[in-house]
């Protein structure tokens, strides 16, 4: 039977040490997860190794961790997927999450953190008036699509790494915003409109993300927190027209336009068409204070060769002015937005499949924009 | 009047996660809660107390719609209305669901409302409760914990005092339930002086994963999924020629058992669960979770491979002696779903019906438990079990290695034993030897001894009190396998094969007895469905 080296960071604060790393040996199959061998070495060698976890079937959401850096379920993460990843390429290192604070050895403090955000976000059904006799009569899909959030299990994984959380710790972040989308999903809450104009009005709300994917690469559910903020996004720009405090709604109208008028994306328009319209255009009072804040950025910008400072007055056209224009009828000829959802598309191939090869095509121009 | 709810895990890690197939409810038209008291009762081999069968059943329908309205997402049908799969056991399709994670999207629901209900109740999340307040009137008046977080002992006086702390499922290795399946509740209960009932009902799972014991809903077998030995004979249509796969879980468990003990199995010691003839759009929308569980921890895409799965120890249909009610014999205890006994589930639980037996009789509990609440004072009650505790803890932690085994390996000891001799087959001479080693570890385990010595987080500690509990109960599941001398539910005696209804129609209750475990008899209730026999 094959041999790991668990590289376990131990914390106790009542020992008054310094936190430090501990190797123990587990000899076991690679099929089982990497839980197991931490409670091989726990009750084997020291019963003292502090992990939280209950299930063992990644449905409880108690045992996150960071192996080799990664935020994980130790329950569901394999040792020989977990040794594929080791620095050393031999050695498991298996350490608490980040953003939260340290309780003991691998146990961190969800309350302080995470259920706080949790409670943030008004967490329950606020129905209109009286409940009806029987059931509400709402879609079929609708129930499926606020699966995907259901699912959640505060497992933290996604928090311990958010980027944003880790540059603004009063970030909502990522597990609370889909337990938000949860109810903004929910054709039975009646606080829609309200619950998306908090978080878009808070300044560590919707616009805080930064995008990065992260906690969708990390998600053991397969929650997609993020795509689940890009969907809080899309509802209150698109259905309701909130202007955030962020400006996010102006930036993404930005992009918008000016991919549909250049094909391309025009960098230096990017900046004065968040924050107002256009360079002569008249400049949004509340976004004053951003713009000269952004400054820097666009100095950088420049400076960097990114934006050369010929392309500052002349930007080329894509040539098939056509085909972009039939992109953008074919999407605002849709009814519905089409969502990426798991529970109704199924995994990534075959959302690649059902996709229609236009929509493909603009998703590409619209992520091409934000390169 | 105020209330705390106090739990060794945050409430949302609670094994309810793990309850994934749905909800049973009689809330179609064309349905009746007869018909589904009459499953129950079928399903519980005649052992279930009907008047409690139809309190459950009859009260089901309200359930689910108060469940709805407080923002459970169960799954539509196209007219938008609560949609509903066929499970094992039952004559209609009537259990509710939110894809294949029915119990955590409750549990996650009721954690929301009494996130919404902040102010009015008191949570106590990481506290492990040591042993319950009884006063010299043998009324439970509180209990004694000890924080997790800071090693802090105390005392929480109350006028009544509801457990809801679930199974014990790891008293087996393996086992479907989580580490935390420990019987506490049980245990606190038994030693308080509470009757234990039917606690030789153990439900084995017809589908647990190959390896791990992981739990596949038995939602994939109600979404159509079949079962299938090595020589790919279909093999239900032997035992249940009419409900094939669905016929209730004692029945699906021991035909499966008797294929792989027959050498119809796969070399792995295996049957296959086909769900890939579930159309693909299907199993993504509704079977989700276990799309997760075989991709994750058996390899495979269960819509092109069929699973390698085997009968494991899933539920366990004894438990606290209640009524209706959930009053237990102790004045002032209560206690709710699997840690408790109404009895409902009788010899074998029907899939679906632990969800509702937990929220049915939770629910009673607490509206009669608040009534007794506010007719009386908050009782007097002696800091000296606070002591008994702290010098219990201090003892533990005072053992040394060479005192005796380590906690773990007595547990796993245990475990294994009991899926050796207490499982699907039983016989006289594998549970007298079951006994025996329970009783030899009931002594090591007075020795036992672990290495954590802090106050902080100490699991280890917590671990020592868990076995202490689960040897207790082991002991009484036991003792109920060996004195029921048939075969009745889960209960399937090799040496008495046969149901005998003149002698043993009848729950077997387990009470200590000046620390003897003793045991009584206890009538089952019968009103309107006779004994028939059990066919599917």
């Amino acid at each position: 039977m094959p041999n790991y080296v668990l590289n376990i960071r131990r914390f106790s604060p009542e020992s008054g040490e310094p936190a430090h790393w501990e190797k123990f040996e587990v000899e076991m199959e690679g099929h089982r997860p990497v839980l197991d061998a931490i409670l091989h070495a726990r009750n084997t060698e020291d019963g003292s190794i502090g992990i939280r976890c209950s299930c063992q079937a990644a449905i409880c959401g108690s045992c996150g961790v960071r192996i080799n850096g990664n935020p994980a379920l130790a329950c569901n993460t394999l040792l020989r997927d977990a040794v594929a990843t080791a620095k050393d390429g031999a050695t498991i290192d298996i350490e608490p999450m980040g953003n939260m604070p340290v309780i003991k050895d691998l146990i961190v403090d969800m309350d302080a953190v995470h259920w706080k955000k949790v409670q943030r976000v008004v967490p329950w059904l606020i129905p209109a008036g009286e409940p009806p006799e029987r059931e509400y009569v709402v879609p079929h899909e609708a129930m499926v699509d606020v699966t995907q959030t259901m699912a959640c299990i505060h497992c933290g994984v996604c928090v311990s790494d958010c980027l944003s959380m880790e540059v603004d710790p009063e970030f909502v972040g990522p597990a609370a915003h889909a337990k938000a989308y949860r109810f903004v999903g929910d054709p039975r809450d009646a606080a829609t409109e309200t619950r998306l104009r908090d978080l878009a009005e808070d300044p560590h709300g919707l616009y805080d993300c930064t995008h990065c994917f992260k906690c969708v690469e990390v998600c053991p559910k397969g929650v997609s927190p993020m795509n689940q903020i890009m969907r809080l996004r899309r509802r209150a720009t698109g259905d309701f027209k909130i202007k955030d405090a962020n400006n996010g709604y102006r930036h993404e109208k930005a992009f918008v336009s000016i991919i549909e008028k250049w094909g391309t994306l025009h960098e230096a328009k990017l900046l004065p068409d968040s924050y107002g319209e256009g360079i002569f255009g008249k400049l949004n009072p509340e976004a004053q204070k951003q713009l000269i804040a952004s400054a820097p950025t666009a100095v950088r910008g420049v400076l960097s060769g990114k934006v050369p400072p010929l392309k500052v007055i002349h930007h080329h056209k894509l040539p098939d002015q056509k085909k972009i224009k039939d992109i953008y009828k074919k999407i605002h000829g849709r009814d519905d937005r089409i969502e990426l959802n798991l529970y109704i598309v199924g995994e990534d191939a075959d959302a690649l499949a059902a996709e229609s090869a236009p929509a493909e095509a603009a998703a590409t121009a619209a992520d091409g924009g934000e390169s | 009047m105020t209330v705390g709810i106090i739990s060794k895990i945050h409430p949302v890690r609670s094994h309810s996660n793990a309850a994934q197939g749905g909800i049973n409810a009689a809330l179609n038209p064309d349905d009746s809660w007869e018909s589904h008291a009459y499953d129950t009762v079928k399903g519980s081999d005649y052992l279930g107390d009907q008047d409690a069968i139809a309190v459950m059943c009859s009260e089901a329908p309200e359930e689910i719609l108060h469940l709805e309205h407080l923002g459970v997402t169960f799954h539509r049908n196209e007219e938008g209305l609560l949609g509903t799969r066929a499970f094992g056991g039952a004559s209609a399709a009537r259990t509710y669901y939110v894809a294949d994670i029915t119990g955590q999207a409750i549990l996650h629901v009721l954690y929301e409302q009494m996130l919404k209900y902040d102010d009015k109740i008191d949570r106590y999340e990481e506290w492990f409760t040591v042993a319950l307040a009884i006063d010299e009137n043998g009324r439970c008046n509180g209990a004694v914990m000890r924080n997790i977080r800071d090693g802090v002992i105390e005392l929480f006086r109350a006028k009544t005092v509801i457990l809801a702390t679930g199974g014990s499922g790891q008293i087996y290795k393996p086992t479907t339930n989580a580490l935390v399946c420990t019987a506490d509740g049980q245990a606190m209960a038994y030693r308080a002086g509470a009757a234990l009932m039917d606690m030789e009902m153990i439900q084995y799972h017809p589908t647990t994963l190959l390896g791990n014991g992981l739990l596949i809903t038995e939602g994939a077998r109600g979404e159509g999924a079949h079962l299938y030995n090595a020589a790919g004979e279909r093999f239900m249509e032997k035992y249940a020629p009419n409900k094939l796969e669905l016929a209730s879980r004692d029945v699906v468990s021991r035909a499966e058992q008797t294929e792989i003990n027959e050498g119809r199995g796969f070399p792995d010691g295996s049957v296959h669960l086909d769900v890939t003839v579930v159309p693909k759009k299907r199993i993504h929308e509704a079977l989700r979770e276990i799309v997760m569980v075989g991709r994750d921890f058996a390899g495979i895409d269960i819509t092109k491979d069929p699973i390698p799965i085997r009968p494991g120890q899933h539920y366990i249909m004894g438990g606290i002696k209640t009524d209706v009610d959930g009053l237990t014999d102790i004045p002032g205890l209560y206690a709710a779903g699997e840690v408790a006994c109404v009895s409902v589930h009788g010899g074998n639980r029907l899939g679906a019906n632990s969800l509702l037996d937990t929220l049915i009789f939770g629910k009673r509990s607490g509206h009669h438990a608040a009534g007794v609440a506010k007719s009386m004072n908050m009782p007097k009650i002696s800091a000296k079990q606070v002591d008994d505790v702290r010098d219990e803890i201090n003892a533990i932690m005072a053992r040394s290695a060479s005192d005796g085994r380590r906690v773990s390996e007595i547990k796993a000891e245990l475990g294994e034993t009991m899926n050796d001799k207490v499982a699907v087959y039983r016989d006289e001479e594998g549970l007298n030897s079951a006994l025996e080693v329970v009783k030899r570890l009931q002594e090591e385990a007075k020795t036992a001894y672990i290495d954590d010595r802090g106050t902080i987080f100490n699991q280890d500690v917590l671990g020592a009190i868990e076995l202490g509990y689960m040897l207790d109960i082991a002991e009484t599941i036991v003792m109920g396998a060996i004195e029921r001398k048939e075969s009745r539910g889960a209960q399937f005696r090799t040496d008495y094969p046969e149901r005998n209804d003149e002698e043993w129609l009848k729950h077997i209750d387990i009470k200590l007895k000046d620390g003897t475990p003793t045991i009584e008899y206890s009538p089952v209730t019968i009103t309107q469905w006779q004994p028939q026999e059990r066919t599917y």
